[in-house]
């Protein structure tokens, strides 16, 4: 009832997937169970710069839009307590849906192509930001919000002089988990025509040759791996008196 | 008119909710019927199954290991990293990798899915336990207790939120990743979403919807399952 799915009916995933043939892993496939081929690698590593930089940008677009807005609602939910709720609900089912799922449902409403990519992504680094930030906002001793009062500052003065900078920590450890997941995520960017390193694994005509797949994911990795380093310099240079790890 | 076919956005949903419902014809296999209620409920159901599978077996493996390191308090870096790490492994990767060198089947899906799904539970779990307040297990242990008493009273109760949190992250990618599980030969939802040609747009847009829709279930249901675990003092705390 349910149609036969050899390996290879997998690689005719629409037209634009199917490039590459068979004869140019002539090389490698004498030897099947090598796991990683690097004289293939060393040949063919060009091919991977463009998709390597197309899901770059399409990550730090996303992280960036999708901390821009997670920022300004959470903001707006601390300041008006009755936006919480909703908010806190909308995040919550924008989360339980699986990444997937997100980017192939809007494809009726913003079509194929990079668009779509973003706005999934950025959805799903919204929901992953505005948790840290609202946590972190809500962790912000009294005692410290008392004192600045006492001190005579304005509400807004207290807002952006001793909330954010104590909410800090949380917000860039929530920074770090949104880039890194939205790294290994935007792989999956190649199913609604955004390109990406996904391209180099669903497009081989031979998909049980593991280098290309070890090379399109170790890169994803490494990428995920350098920013979120690169965010751990910078949390800890904002915070020098505490560390913070997100547990989502 | 059906009032979906307003909107150009809606009317691709339309067709997709039709999908799910009732056998449409292809152009691909020519006469014979795809979609339909039941061929959705056939793949929903391995889908499940699976992903199930594998929740309970990442939750047998991790939780253990998370409460007796974080009950211990050490092994901070690998718990951690460990989380960090699996965080950036592509779910796409990992699946083909899979059914290019070990080989495609339910097994071997089911430990990669497992695999997938132990990191945040792992971390979310070490995290609890360490969060506990000290005051209470120095009460705990000032009354006598033993370690494992501790542990299962005082500790593992107050990190009832956060181990939970971790299982519902981790059942969300397991499920999302069995969902492109058709590339290591397991038949799910998948199925509709990765050959366009066959199913159509509809088609993958309906796989989408009914995933979505598993992943909605599995979600509400943790989320009651959370509540039922957390002891009712600590219910107050606004989580």
């Amino acid at each position: 009832m349910a149609s036969p799915l050899p390996l290879a009916a997998v690689g005719q995933v629409g037209e634009n997937f199917f490039k590459e043939r068979n004869s140019e892993t002539l090389g490698c496939v004498a030897h099947p169970s090598h796991f990683f081929c690097f004289d293939w690698a060393r040949e063919h590593i060009g091919e991977y710069g463009t998709p390597t930089l197309q899901q770059l940008e399409l990550v730090v677009i996303s992280v960036l839009i999708g901390f821009a807005i997670a920022f300004a609602l959470a903001l707006l939910a601390h300041r008006f307590r009755y936006l919480q709720p909703p908010l806190l609900a909308g995040t919550g089912i924008l989360f339980a849906i699986p990444s997937v799922a997100f980017f192939l449902l809007l494809l009726p409403i913003t079509g194929r192509g990079r668009e779509t990519a973003i706005v999934a992504l950025s959805a799903y680094t919204l929901q992953i930001i505005y948790r840290n930030v609202m946590v972190g906002l809500h962790n912000v001793p009294d005692s410290a919000k008392d004192a600045a009062r006492g001190m005579g500052l304005t509400e807004r003065q207290i807002l952006w002089k001793v909330e954010i900078p104590l909410a800090i920590p949380e917000i860039v450890a929530g920074l770090r988990v949104a880039m890194v997941s939205t790294m290994a995520i935007a792989t999956l960017a190649v199913l609604v025509h955004a390109g990406g390193l996904g391209e180099k694994i669903l497009g081989r005509a031979n998909l049980t040759f593991p280098t290309t797949i070890v090379l399109a994911g170790g890169i994803a990795i490494v990428m995920a791996l350098l920013l979120d380093a690169l965010l751990l310099v910078v949390q800890r240079l904002t915070t020098p008196w505490r560390r913070v790890e997100a547990t989502v | 008119m059906s009032p979906l076919s307003f909107h150009p956005a809606l009317a691709g949903f339309g067709g997709a909710i039709e999908f799910i419902f009732s056998p449409q014809s292809t152009n691909v296999t020519g006469g014979k019927k795809v979609g339909g209620i039941h061929q959705v409920l056939e793949l929903s159901l391995a889908q499940i199954e699976v992903s199930v599978f594998a929740l309970v077996l990442a939750m047998l493996i991790a939780i253990p290991i998370g409460l007796y390191f974080g009950h211990k308090g050490t092994g901070e870096l690998i718990a951690i990293g460990i989380g960090n790490a699996g965080r950036a492994v592509p779910e796409l990767a990992l699946i083909a990798l899979m059914a290019a060198v070990i080989g495609v089947g339910v097994f071997n899906l089911t430990i990669a899915l497992a695999v997938l799904g132990i990191p945040p539970i792992l971390t979310n779990t070490f995290v609890g336990i360490r969060q506990v307040d000290r005051a209470s297990t120095e009460a705990a242990r000032g009354v006598g207790m033993t370690e494992f008493e501790v542990l299962r009273k005082v500790e593992l109760p107050m990190a009832v939120p956060s181990i939970m949190s971790g299982v519902r992250t981790s059942s969300i990618n397991i499920i999302a990743t069995a969902t492109i599980a058709p590339l290591a030969g397991v038949l799910t939802l998948g199925n509709f979403v990765l050959n366009e040609n066959v199913y159509g747009v509809n088609g993958v847009l309906a796989g989408a919807i009914v995933v979505a829709v598993i992943a909605l279930i599995f979600e509400f249901g943790l989320a009651g399952l959370q509540r039922r675990l957390t002891s009712k003092g600590l219910r107050l705390r606004p989580e």
